[in-house]
């Protein structure tokens, strides 16, 4: 029954592109310094907003306790306002069909909701009260503190966190980035009138971008926003991380994770930036090592092997720095084949030429899943709100899908040279060190080390 | 207040014709992005599951990615990925579903290949070993090597119902996936995947006319075979409270859910859509009832949800089905402590009724929501295939938000006095882990 062959006379031809319409994005600055971005499109009745507040941490050192504050506050802006307390402010917003939540990441603070079109003055309102005039109450920051530790301390127990935070250690040294999660204990010593300090200082509308999209007419969004932000004014000047260091990869570090029934396998290295001539081949070389299922790391771990389940390879972006990174969960046996197959197939992607036929579907692919990803108000909003956030201008879309479009298989043999050599990454496994170190020695030196436990605070005890 | 003032009927036209061989076929025109969606859903899913091969929708599911009659292993993903379009697919406790969202230009290209698989997968021996170590490794990420991995979703099942339909787990033991063979899943191919037993639904930049004549190209071959009999999944409604408990030695705090048997989704949709809202009004948000009494008041506990089905849409399972209410809290809160004060909420809603302020409000996240889900090709597509496979009608996804804006207090407060204390299934998940967290 199977078909060693394919035939391509029998599968239907491609049609005819259909061209896409190019988002229709208004943009100004308001006096306070805020950037708003409006980009109304057809599609279902609601609006998008995303408001990004660029939150660095200002030096190495004040790392880890930023860290611990920017978690906390995170969800403590929400605790109340000079006007309204925290469940008067969800209700506000739920009567619109909104309600906002906060993260934070190494770089910057997202509040986003999406909303029903007539909400948009109210969640306007709210938003203001919130940038303007939070009270950090010092009863509900106390409890709101230990729910924050508490979810850290799960988060913690998963082992991609784990394997996550200790590549990212392994990676950035002394940098802010090396910082995945805030540690528990330095939670739990944040006091509310830490909490208003970070507030005053680093919630500015200066640096910080306002994107909506959907329903929404630009000139009366840019009314609405011009009036209920107009009293958000802070002095003050955003922060950026510091460029990350450059590393050299030291031995395969292996986190110790008793009877686990998996290893978690991440290797991670540097990458070219988004204004970076080298991303669009980059993107494209990662594409077809292991960026989606019809390349050479899905085909060979897990559909002629079986050793895992969706191993993935991926490009990401940070304001500082930009990562190549490679991730597979594997069965405990067979940690040492798994990694031999997957330092081969980046070993033969930097050494060898990849074939026309692989370049063109990863090509299609990503352009394909670009006009995907920014189909829908909310795709579209986060995608922007991340360009804007790394001062990129909403035509870099359009010229991203141009360079894609143009790259070379020279260009990919280049980018991999460069990126993709396993020699240059730094490589994390987490699990049961005694049935898998021996596995992994065979490949090269490791270092065995237990996973990074902190003392339970004792405010969570 | 917003709620219920705009026309909330999302107006997709549904066209829908039936071949020859029994496919059921949906088609949702939509030319504002130039994408469209190929989906086919087959009526079986885990409940449909016979004892000694739990697992085996879900595992075959992996089987219709191996190649068919004419497509080699791995070129089914090429030509949908190389076409520049995405695809999955994914089992649940009714259905299996396989979904494309490609560029509209590739929309035969699509087509084809779900005719293709249809008609003829490749279940062969080395497949077939190959994706149980996949779907084994699956189990393991997602559940085996994580905390919280089957909580509660593949445990309280087990407690809140008695039929092995209900009861039993859903991914399957390593037992059952192992001793799985070829002849298992060609049976299983010829039982289930009958066209008779599956509805294509198309969405879209697509042309209705152009797009009937490409169904028909291609499916109109894949031969007619009868459907099989529906599942038995109903069961009568429990009359006692049953209680759990599961150690979890990767968690690092202690968690519990509750289950209660709500009316039937599909028999009873209007009684249904007043639990809907219930689920909504207890947990949805920093305003929810149990977020404020849980998470505020009585700082019992770190997280909380409630949702309808075990997947947690409640439109896409029949009959028999729960609310979950589902706490993490820190170990030294007692867990009694944290199901009498959730039981209270319910009460206050079954005695004291919903202010209609607070139901507008919930009503207006709930369609934001829904809307939200409908935004992109994909959803919509998905949407309109379970409403036509689950209910018989694909037009329901797109008036769910008015149906519920017209759900009345007292709808609400009658499903509340459906959640009683004394017919629920309570788990309790016990973190046994110690100093290893």
């Amino acid at each position: 029954m199977s078909a060693p062959v394919l035939d391509f006379s029998l599968i239907p031809p491609l049609g005819e592109p259909r061209p896409a319409v190019a988002p229709e994005v208004h943009q100004t600055t308001l006096p306070n310094g805020l950037r708003l971005v409006v980009v109304p499109r057809p599609g279902v009745p609601l609006v998008e907003l995303r408001l990004r507040v660029p939150f660095a941490a200002s030096a190495p050192r004040a790392a880890a306790t930023h860290a611990a504050r920017t978690a906390l506050l995170a969800s403590a802006v929400l605790l109340g306002t000079a006007r309204h307390d925290q469940l008067e402010i969800a209700q506000l917003l739920q009567a619109h069909g909104a309600e906002l939540s906060v993260s934070a990441d190494a770089d910057r603070l997202l509040f986003s909701t999406t909303m029903l079109p007539d909400g948009l003055d109210a969640v306007l309102g709210v938003l203001a009260e919130l940038l303007g005039a939070p009270t950090y109450p010092a009863g509900l920051v106390d409890a709101e503190r230990a729910r924050v530790g508490e979810r850290i301390l799960i988060a913690r127990s998963q082992p991609g966190v784990i394997a996550r935070s200790a590549l990212a250690a392994r990676r950035f040294g002394a940098h802010p980035y090396a910082q995945q999660l805030p540690e528990a204990e330095l939670v739990a010593a944040v006091t509310p009138a830490a909490l208003r300090k970070l507030h005053r200082e680093r919630v500015l509308p200066a640096g910080s971008t306002l994107v909506l999209v959907g329903d929404v007419d630009p000139a009366a969004a840019v009314d609405v926003v011009g009036t209920a932000l107009a009293g958000w004014v802070a002095e003050g000047r955003a922060v950026a991380a510091a460029p990350v260091p450059t590393l050299v990869p030291g031995p395969l570090e292996l986190v110790h994770r008793p009877d686990a029934v998996q290893s978690n396998v991440r290797l991670g290295g540097p990458a070219p930036g988004r204004t970076d001539p080298q991303l669009p081949a980059l993107r494209l070389a990662s594409m077809v090592f292991g960026g989606y299922f019809s390349s050479r790391l899905v085909e060979n771990i897990r559909e002629r092997r079986g050793y895992t389940y969706s191993p993935r390879s991926s490009v990401e972006h940070l304001m500082a720095g930009s990562s190549f990174t490679v991730e597979a969960d594997v069965a405990t046996g067979v940690t040492g084949p798994a990694l031999l197959e997957t330092v081969y197939e980046l070993g033969r992607m930097a050494l060898t030429p990849v074939t026309e036929a692989e370049l063109d579907s990863a090509r299609r692919y990503l352009l394909g899943t670009l006009a995907l990803g920014t189909a829908t108000h909310a795709g579209l909003a986060s995608t922007l709100s991340a360009l804007f956030g790394a001062g990129l201008p909403a035509e870099w879309l359009a010229e991203h899908q141009q360079a894609l479009a143009a790259v070379t298989l020279e260009e990919v043999a280049e980018a991999s040279r460069r990126w993709l050599s396993p020699a240059g990454l730094t490589a994390v496994v987490v699990g049961d060190a005694e049935e898998v170190a021996d596995q992994l020695r065979v490949l090269g030196p490791i270092e065995v080390t237990a996973p990074a436990v902190e003392p339970v605070p004792e405010s969570l005890a | 207040m917003t709620a219920a003032g705009p026309d909330l009927t999302l107006r997709h036209p549904v066209e829908r014709f039936t071949l020859d061989n029994g496919l059921r076929v949906v088609l949702a025109p939509d030319r504002s992005v130039p994408v469209v969606a190929v989906s086919v859903f087959y009526d079986v899913g885990m409940r449909s599951e016979p004892p000694g091969r739990t697992g085996f929708a879900h595992l075959f599911e992996h089987m219709m990615f191996q190649g068919s009659a004419n497509v080699p292993k791995m070129e089914h993903a090429r030509l949908v990925q190389a076409a520049g379009g995405t695809f999955n697919g994914s089992t649940h406790q009714d259905y299996t579903n396989y979904f494309q969202a490609l560029p509209a230009e590739a929309l035969e290209r699509a087509i084809f290949l779900e005719a293709d698989r249809m008609a003829a997968p490749a279940i062969t021996e080395e497949n077939l070993r190959n994706q149980i170590d996949v779907v084994k490794e699956e189990i393991r990420v997602n559940v085996l090597n994580r905390p919280y991995g089957a909580f509660p979703w593949l445990q309280l099942p087990g407690i809140a119902f008695e039929s092995f339909a209900n009861t039993h787990d859903g991914y399957g033991s390593f037992v059952d996936l192992e001793s799985s063979t070829v002849e298992d899943a060609t049976d299983f191919f010829s039982r289930y995947y009958a066209p008779s037993n599956a509805v294509l639904c198309i969405g879209g930049d697509l042309d209705p006319a152009e797009t009937e004549v490409l169904v028909r190209r291609w499916f109109d071959a894949v031969p007619a075979r009868p459907a099989p009999p529906a599942p038995a999944v109903g069961e009568p409604s429990p009359t006692t409270a049953r209680r759990g408990v599961v150690e979890d030695r990767l968690a690092p705090a202690p968690a519990v859910a509750i289950g209660w048997r709500v009316p039937d989704p599909v028999g009873d949709l209007d009684t249904y859509l007043g639990t809907v809202l219930l689920a909504e009004l207890l947990s949805e948000g920093d305003a929810s009832r149990l977020e404020r009494r849980l998470l505020h008041t009585d700082r019992l506990a770190v997280a909380q949800s409630s949702y309808l089905g075990l997947f947690g849409d409640p439109f896409d399972v029949r009959d028999a089905t729960l609310l979950v209410s589902q706490v993490h809290h820190p170990a030294d809160v007692p867990v009694d402590r944290v199901l009498a004060a959730v039981h209270e909420e319910v009460e206050k809603v079954a005695t004291d009724g919903v202010p209609v302020e607070e139901l507008a409000r919930v009503t207006a996240r709930t369609e934001a929501q829904l809307l939200q889900q409908a935004d992109s090709v994909l959803g919509r597509t998905l949407g309109f295939a379970s409403a036509e496979l689950i209910h018989g009608r694909a037009e329901l996804a797109g008036e769910l938000a008015a149906r519920l804006a017209s759900v009345t207090p007292d709808q609400v407060q009658a499903a509340a006095r459906g959640l009683s204390p004394d017919t629920a299934a309570v788990l309790e998940l016990r973190a046994t882990g110690g100093a290893a967290r």
